[in-house]
């Protein structure tokens, strides 16, 4: 399997605040990788560095051998990277569909948006056939503004498919959504991983992670602490004294 | 139904066109102008502001520079007075457009609020730059060549030319929303980052819709100063332009098609209507700041929006009884 996407020692500090230091991680092509860490280990933070939303200190991020470190949002998602955010964001007062048209485009040119109608034919269609892929087909023409939470995940999850990127990265996408939805999301991405799509995952549930990934890198820190396959995590005893703060250093900051 | 729709239009514009033929008063067909001119402005502001929540409160700069545009040129150039100025028009926004891409540059590196602030400030630079030149005149402000025409004729000639601009405002957002640029300048409205994050090229974007609504915005200038036949910097840049604009907009439905048209209509004839009624000045500012105050209480939304959402809910009442009827009957 080759790299698709790699992050190399990559620091990013926010005022005294190291939110990364010198953190490596990658994506192999065709694979379904997790990421996890305890709250504050800077794990949305790689998200936005990776994405383009936060320029890193130093460090660098590479996408199929694309330099993408310092490279703006739009630019990176027209070469090939979605995400989803961990607190969904999606545009309220326009339609559900139209939602969709807003990310169709990828790397058209910005002077071609004033020429072109808002929607082509083959646009509709596969907006459509992405939104009766996560289910939610029959509210394309409501206010996205009016969907429920859980909905709100789906067409967030269809819109980002709709551009049809290489490697989609997911902050959270079990979080706060009920136990049914959950089992659907993973069916969605184990059939999307079928259809070569490559994913990076940001979870707290551990099941959800552990059932799904092929590989899971564990951040404590800022940094990433260990990567091996589900089982190997799972008998790590550093990844353990992450989560429960076993380590000396830790007890020294909470007493403070 | 679009059809019905359209057959609305023609009738809005087929009594407009008719209007200064029926009422010859000059002081009725003045008013005419000036409301167009608002229209027109309005509606090319919305399509920016509206469209992106950008609120602009600085849109008398592509007035004001429409306006001296035209005058200067006309001076320049030696233009006779015989209504030739009337090409100047299309120049005057041109030039607005031009202006527009350095304040762009400036203005659009900050959001939201900041964004109306900068706005702000950048028309005031405007402002004491045109009393402060030599070439703009002062505030002795310039004279246009005089334009000969008859008192009951003069009139027209500017009322047509005004609600060519409302025509091609009006056509441009309709245009504007209909494409991918719009969708992308409502995207920015809605969540700029996001946006982004979908391959929008969002300052690209906001620069291009800034410097389009500024074009019919110039010709509203200029079309103001060549009515007129003098311009002082302290009536085409004017701060009160700024915020009836927003306020027009605002008034009939910020980001609608029809709000900006709507509500300058209202509120620009009406203000010049009881200017003249109330000639002690400042009466006419309590009646308009009132009714401003109940639309902003009972319809913040704007007029037109209120009454789609009235006309749906009465639509849906009238279904509802229709269906407890029918029980009734089974």
């Amino acid at each position: 399997m080759t790299t698709l996407l790699s992050v190399d020692r990559v620091s990013k500090a926010f005022g005294g605040l190291h939110a990364l230091s010198e953190c490596s991680l990658s994506v192999e092509k065709g694979s379904i990788t997790g990421l996890i860490g305890p709250n504050g280990s800077g794990k949305t933070t790689l998200f936005n560095v990776i994405t383009g939303y936060e320029k890193p200190d130093s460090g660098s991020v590479t996408f199929e051998g694309t330099e993408i470190t310092n490279a703006s949002p739009n630019k990176v998602f027209a070469l090939g990277v979605g995400r989803t955010f961990q607190i969904t964001r999606i545009f309220a007062r326009i339609s559900v569909l139209e939602n969709m048209l807003v990310a169709t485009q990828r790397d058209e040119g910005w002077l071609r948006g004033l020429t072109r109608s808002k929607s082509s034919k083959s646009e509709l269609v596969s907006a459509m056939e992405w939104l009766d892929f996560v289910g939610i087909g029959r509210l394309a023409d409501q206010h996205a503004g009016s969907l429920s939470f859980g909905q709100r995940k789906l067409l967030e999850l269809a819109y980002v498919l709709v551009a049809d990127p290489d490697v989609i990265l997911l902050d959270e996408p079990a979080g706060g959504v009920n136990l049914t939805l959950i089992n659907e999301i993973a069916d969605k991405i184990l059939a999307l991983n079928k259809d070569g799509k490559s994913f990076l995952i940001v979870e707290h549930n551990m099941e959800f992670v552990m059932n799904l990934c092929d590989r899971v890198t564990v951040m404590h820190q800022g940094a990433d602490l260990v990567s091996g396959t589900p089982s190997e995590i799972r008998s790590n005893p550093l990844v353990l004294d992450a989560y429960l703060g076993g380590s000396d250093e830790d007890d020294v900051e909470d007493a403070s | 139904m679009p059809r019905l729709r359209n057959v609305w239009w023609l009738v809005a514009l087929g009594a407009l066109v008719l209007f200064p033929l029926i009422e010859t008063n000059p002081t009725y067909t003045t008013i005419g102008v000036f409301t167009l001119i608002y229209m027109g402005c309005a509606t090319s502001w919305n399509m920016f502001s509206g469209y992106s929540g950008y609120i602009n409160l600085g849109s008398a700069v592509f007035y004001g520079v429409g306006a001296y545009t035209m005058t200067l040129l006309s001076d320049h150039l030696n233009f006779a007075g015989n209504g030739d100025q009337f090409w100047l028009i299309p120049v005057g926004g041109l030039a607005a457009m031009i202006v527009a891409v350095p304040v762009g540059l400036v203005a659009l590196r900050v959001r939201r609020h900041t964004f109306v602030v900068i706005t702000i400030a950048i028309f005031f630079v405007f402002q004491l730059s045109a009393i402060n030149f030599s070439f703009t005149g002062g505030t002795a402000g310039l004279q246009l060549p005089l334009i000969p025409w008859l008192e009951t004729n003069f009139n027209k000639p500017f009322y047509y030319a005004a609600l060519a601009i409302v025509v091609f405002a009006t056509l441009l957002s309709m245009a504007v929303r209909r494409s991918r640029f719009g969708l992308q300048l409502l995207a920015i409205r809605d969540d700029e980052d996001r946006a982004a994050g979908l391959g929008v090229k969002v300052f690209a974007v906001k620069l291009t819709g800034f410097t389009m609504s500024a074009f019919a915005v110039g010709m509203g200038g200029a079309l103001y100063a060549l009515f007129l036949g003098q311009i002082y910097p302290q009536f085409v840049f004017n701060p009160i332009f700024d915020i009836s604009i927003a306020l027009m907009s605002i008034f009939g439905g910020l980001g609608t098609l029809t709000g900006p048209l709507l509500g300058a209509l209202v509120l620009e004839s009406m203000q010049q209507y009881l200017a003249i009624r109330f000639s002690n000045g400042a009466y006419y500012l309590i009646v308009f700041g009132s009714l401003f105050l109940l639309i902003v209480l009972f319809m913040p939304q704007g007029i037109v929006v209120y009454l789609g959402e009235w006309r749906s809910r009465s639509k849906a009442r009238r279904v509802e009884g229709a269906l407890v009827v029918a029980g009734e009957a089974s």
